[in-house]
């Protein structure tokens, strides 16, 4: 709520400046959006009256105005606008003056004619189109008669004040309000307010209730519903010092019947709603539910199609308000108004806040509405608005209110002790301070051996608990004099379970093996949520109402979002990227029962892993460093059992022949390859490595322990051996061979070279391997070397057809 | 001539020809040809024996002293043309100690990913323990056990993506306060507990909003817990993250699931307090939110909250690293540009 200083002024003697007030205001009641005055960043604006005025001997629509600024002679000053007039007060830029938009007024020449300054409108001095006055809107705006030339035109508008816009939480509804206000600020100062409520005189003999009924069938609906009838009235200008309260608040000054109403809901934060009276089709008012696709043209001018859920006024049956939100064209107030029925109601807070969100109708009146009305000044707000109306509009106010419906005004009794408030927050507070605080809220409370029992006003609605009592006294108390300690020492011991230390020396590895951590976006396409599974799963789990195309299925693998990344790299010339994520996918199980979430990690690579440099090669990304990568991790997370690597051609969005599926035992807990080239088109990427393992799996595996094993002490024996071999017979097929035969003393088998193509004969290939033998228990001797190694040659020539090179 | 002149004159010889010799080849072979069985002094002392037993020793002794100043020639010779040779070496073996080093493959931890892990080290050095909750959460963790019962405003602020009436993609990490309560052994002291991860609201992104992000929640409940231990825990949050010169201020707002309900500013590190255009000129900004458990929440639960109580806080690792590092696009962190992520490669 944009809250005026100069109109808390006239309520509490504030004993500190506009910034200091919003910091304590900040600190103690609710957030601050901003302070500003709306004279910030204008300078040299005057009064000036046109003394006279004649057509611009040049132009059709320009005139020549010869303008008094107090400085004895007059100034000539080319005005455009089309109600310039002679005898009036206007708002005069000086030369040198800085305007709206930060625009520097000069002395200049238009056609021939020097002008000494600009006349403005109140857009062009930071107005915006919202709140000047829409009489005006062509045109330049008239300062009282009584103005004095040359004096700055910010007092005659209000624009010397200083706004404190405030950011209202959804439980302090009843900072919506400078009654609110005053009474928060009077709580935190100490200070006694002076608050002004106007009383109604009824100056009309007629009664109300023979002008019009109120019958609300469901109360539910409008919990308090109270008119008055206004005859006789005046549609006018509200006088300035009530624009400049609307116009401070943001509100655009329309007529007095209007202003009022806007001026009631800022003073007690009660909307109102006024109706033509002669316009309204029948006079009994209802409150009832629309019915669906029922039309309704509010004052906006649209016409809206509501639904069972909406709330209407009614008149006899027919519509003509959206309850709390906006009135309907038909019955608002126009300049040939004569009698106005003015309503001060509650509606219920979540029928319009619905309705609002619905409408996309967030009015002044239903932000208030949503957050509660104070039941105390329904009746007050009402009578202050009839009078008012009747002052400004030379209007009668009728005898007696309607009330359609009247919930009771009622105190909630909140137990409290001192010993529960100082356990709760940390302090030592007395009685007396705490008794103090309550005095200063206007809570009225008793006491014995300290135990309060306190009354909280209906006007804060807020407060119904101990807690919420709680929260008012450490407010006001402070929270900057609450003391600063840390929760008293116990047993707990912090730290990362086992899980959670897996994860994290995941990422650790990969981090070490040169892939940087991406974080993706979990939801997705539909189709991008099926590719690149571990196991298919069918169909993902989707959102009801996703917000964009791109987000509306939940992932059920990891690299899909991880070619995105490489993909948006691509698209900004970032040919070189090393990526890999762990986090969730989720696997959809049956309807209304929620996924299983799989935590997994994956990796995907391109284009240069190390950087080519003036004496290194640099390192291209391919198949056998990705499967490094995971090798390492593999080995590095200590898994037990042992890891294969199998070819896997039906993968649909991998390579046919550069795809393995990582197995434990028997069962497949990730793969890794190269994407599919015709996925690569896809994405609009390069050739791309990648992995992904399913940690859920990995996490439960056993480990191997962390246990030394001796150096043996005894010396080893090599031996090379060159195969010669059918291309399709794979450095598995052999490992299982040379592993299978080798004997008790082979503690290692590494293969140092392959060779295919010329000098070999055709679908041939050459694998080169060492194998190295050793007895941990003494020296070996070379003819049990040779035994062991003569075996395991004449089993590959007989298991895989090798020819020894 | 004498043996004697004739040694002397070997020696001279000897000495000048060492002297002379240029390379290490050269020493050798004046090393055979004077001290070599062969050699000359060998020759000489082969004459000895027509030497009187009187002359012979002293002959010898010169003998001896000849050649030990020979082979010491030689051996200082040798050394001085080795060290040339080393020197001259190194000379060549000279490159230009400017040109770079070789590339090397090195990952970083994501920067939201670094501020989770710091936060969360420093909860377990202060006891806590760490919960991962899901991603897709029940309507009644996410809102009702939090004090959000199906009409509350305060579900508007969050706009949520349902999958079904009642599953949805969690808005708040705060859906493990509820989960915590309901498991922990408070019998065993207690609850003390940290949960990071992400969380999702139905938005449009831009450059401050995403549909995704992160959040870290915390929680403290026990039989003697206050609001001044909140407001030393957060101090200690917003220093450890932001530097001790900075100050914190607490201010009233409101959550449902907290009651007293407070955010923390700190200090805004760019104006310190005078005001800018990041504080939105309150020089302040606001890091967190918190406050102390409803007793809805602990009641729901089934913890009571006439015995038990205390304080949950929840902070934004996402706006963090905005603040921290004057990342203006949430954006940057979820399209994973790769000269983003290898920014953040700070260690020490
Ligand atoms: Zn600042």
């Amino acid at each position: 709520m944009k809250v005026s200083y100069q109109w808390l002024q006239e309520y509490l003697d504030l004993p500190e400046k506009p910034a200091d007030l919003a910091e304590r205001i900040a600190r103690t009641s609710v957030d601050i959006n901003d302070v500003y005055s709306p004279s910030d960043g204008l300078t040299k604006l005057v009064v000036g009256f046109v003394d006279s005025v004649k057509p611009h001997p040049d132009s059709d629509h320009l005139t020549l105005c010869q303008v008094n600024i107090g400085e004895g002679k007059l100034v000539q000053i080319v005005c455009g606008a089309p109600n310039i007039q002679a005898n009036k007060n206007v708002i005069v830029a000086l030369p040198g003056a800085r305007i709206g938009n930060n625009i520097k007024i000069k002395r200049s020449k238009m056609r021939g004619e020097l002008s000494e300054g600009m006349i403005c409108a109140l857009q062009e001095i930071g107005f915006s189109e919202q709140t000047a006055p829409k009489a005006y809107d062509e045109g330049i705006w008239f300062l009282p008669e009584d103005a004095k030339p040359g004096e700055s035109v910010f007092p005659y508008l209000g624009m010397d004040d200083t706004i404190i816009d405030t950011d209202v939480t959804p439980n302090r509804g009843d900072m919506f309000s400078m009654l609110g206000n005053v009474n928060d600020i009077a709580a935190f100062y100490g200070l006694t307010p002076h608050f002004k409520m106007l009383p109604v005189k009824e100056n009309s003999e007629q009664q109300a209730e023979q002008l019009i009924k109120v019958n609300i069938a469901d109360q539910n609906l409008a919990p308090t519903y109270k008119m008055r009838v206004i005859t006789d009235v005046t549609i006018k200008d509200s006088p300035l010092w009530l624009q400049i309260r609307l116009w401070n608040a943001g509100i655009r000054p329309i007529s007095n019947v209007v202003d009022v109403t806007n001026y009631i809901l800022l003073k007690y934060g009660q909307p109102l709603h006024s109706f033509d009276y002669a316009k309204l089709p029948d006079k009994t008012i209802g409150v009832r539910f629309a019915k669906a696709g029922e039309p309704f043209v509010t004052l906006d001018e649209d016409e809206r199609e509501l639904t069972s859920n909406d709330v209407v006024v009614t008149a006899g049956d027919h519509p003509v308000a959206l309850a709390g939100t906006m009135g309907g064209l038909e019955t608002a107030i126009t300049d040939q108004t004569t009698s106005v029925a003015l309503e001060a109601a509650i509606f219920d807070p979540i029928l319009i806040r619905k309705q609002a969100r619905r409408h996309d109708l967030h009015s002044e009146s239903s932000s208030r509405f949503e957050r509660g009305i104070n039941p105390e000044t329904v009746e007050t707000a009402l009578n202050e608005a009839a009078e008012l109306i009747a002052q400004l509009g030379d209007a009668k106010v009728t005898t007696g209110i309607v009330t359609g419906s009247e919930r009771a005004i009622k105190t909630t009794e909140v137990p409290l002790t001192v010993a529960r408030t100082n356990h709760v927050l940390g302090t030592e507070l007395t009685v007396d301070q705490i008794a103090g605080i309550f005095k200063r809220l206007a809570f009225e409370y008793t006491e014995t051996d300290g135990e309060f029992l306190v009354s909280v006003p209906a006007r804060r609605w807020d407060i119904s608990i101990e807690a919420d009592l709680l929260e008012e006294i450490a407010r006001i108390y402070g929270y900057d004099n609450l003391p600063s300690t840390l929760p008293a020492q116990t047993s707990n011991i912090g730290g990362l379970n086992e899980r959670q230390h897996f994860l994290r020396a995941s990422r650790r590895v990969l981090e070490g093996l040169g892939l940087n951590q991406a974080i993706s976006y979990s939801l997705t396409t539909v189709e991008q949520a099926q590719q690149f599974e571990i196991v298919r799963h069918g169909e993902p789990m989707k959102l009801d109402y996703p917000m964009s195309q791109d987000h509306v299925a939940t992932r059920m693998s990891l690299i899909g979002g991880l070619l995105n990344d490489v993909a948006y790299n691509a698209a900004r010339k970032q040919v070189n990227v090393n990526l890999y994520e762990q986090g969730r996918i989720f696997i959809p199980t049956d309807k209304d029962v929620r996924p299983e979430e799989q935590e997994h990690i994956a990796g995907a690579i391109t284009g240069q892993f190390t950087n080519k440099t003036w004496h290194h090669e640099g390192q291209e990304a391919d198949f056998y460093l990705i499967k490094g990568i995971v090798e390492q991790y593999l080995t590095n997370m200590a898994i037990k059992m042992q890891v294969t690597y199998r070819a896997n051609s039906s993968r649909p969005e991998m390579h046919p022949g550069r795809t393995a599926d990582i197995l434990i035992g028997e069962s497949v807990v990730g793969y890794v390859g190269q994407i599919h080239p015709q996925m690569a088109k896809e994405y609009k990427i390069a050739s791309t490595y990648v992995f992904e393992l399913n940690l859920e799996q990995l996490v439960t595996q056993p480990k191997k322990e962390r246990h030394y094993q001796m150096i043996s002490k005894y010396p080893t024996i090599t031996r090379d051996i060159a195969l010669l071999v059918d291309e399709d017979i794979t450095n598995a097929d052999i490992l299982d061979v040379i592993n299978d035969k080798g004997g008790a003393y082979l503690t290692d088998v590494t293969l140092f070279d392959v060779y295919e193509g010329a000098h070999l004969p055709a679908h041939k290939k050459s694998l080169a391997y060492t194998l190295t033998y050793q007895d941990k228990e003494g020296t070996l001797v070379e003819e049990k070397v040779n035994q062991a190694f003569d075996k395991v040659v004449q089993q590959l020539i007989k298991q895989l057809n090798v020819e020894v090179r | 001539m004498g043996l004697k002149d004739k040694l002397d004159q070997l020696l001279q010889q000897g000495l000048s020809e060492v002297k002379a010799s240029s390379d290490l080849e050269k020493i050798n072979d004046i090393r055979v040809k004077m001290l070599g069985k062969k050699g000359p002094i060998t020759q000489v002392l082969r004459g000895m024996r027509e030497l009187s037993a009187e002359e012979r020793p002293k002959i010898g002794q010169f003998a001896n002293k000849v050649r030990d100043e020979l082979t010491s020639a030689i051996e200082q010779r040798r050394n001085e043309l080795e060290q040339a040779k080393i020197n001259a070496q190194l000379e060549h073996e000279k490159i230009d100690v400017t040109l770079p080093g070789t590339a090397m493959a090195q990952g970083q931890p994501h920067v939201i990913q670094q501020i989770i892990d710091q936060l969360v080290d420093l909860f377990i050095g202060m006891g806590y323990e760490v919960a991962t909750g899901d991603e897709v959460e029940e309507d009644r963790y996410n809102f009702e056990m939090l004090n959000l019962p199906k009409d509350h405003p305060a579900r508007d602020m969050q706009d949520t993506f349902y999958i079904t009436p009642e599953t949805l993609m969690r808005t708040q990490t705060s859906p493990m306060q509820a989960r915590m309560l309901e498991t922990h052994d408070f019998s065993k002291g207690p609850l003390k507990m940290v949960s990071p991860g992400k969380v999702y609201r139905r938005d449009t992104d831009d450059a401050t909003h995403s549909h995704q992000f992160h959040q870290v929640e915390g929680m403290v409940i026990g039989k003697h817990v206050t609001m001044a231990d909140l407001k030393g825990t957060l101090e200690v949050v917003a220093q450890e993250l932001f530097g001790d010169e900075l100050d914190v201020r607490l201010r009233p707002s409101y959550f449902p699931f907290t009651e007293p309900s407070v955010e923390a500013d700190i200090t805004c590190f760019n104006c310190h307090g005078r005001g800018c255009a990041i504080c939105k000129h309150t020089g302040w900004i606001e890091v967190l939110g918190a406050g102390m458990t409803h007793p809805n929440v602990l009641k729901m639960a089934g913890v009571d909250p006439d015995v038990y109580g205390g304080f949950a806080f929840g902070l934004g690792p996402d706006r963090f690293a905005m603040l921290r590092y004057g990342v203006e696009d949430i954006r940057d962190f979820y399209q994973n540009d790769i000269r983003f992520l290898t920014q953040f490669n700070q260690k020490g």
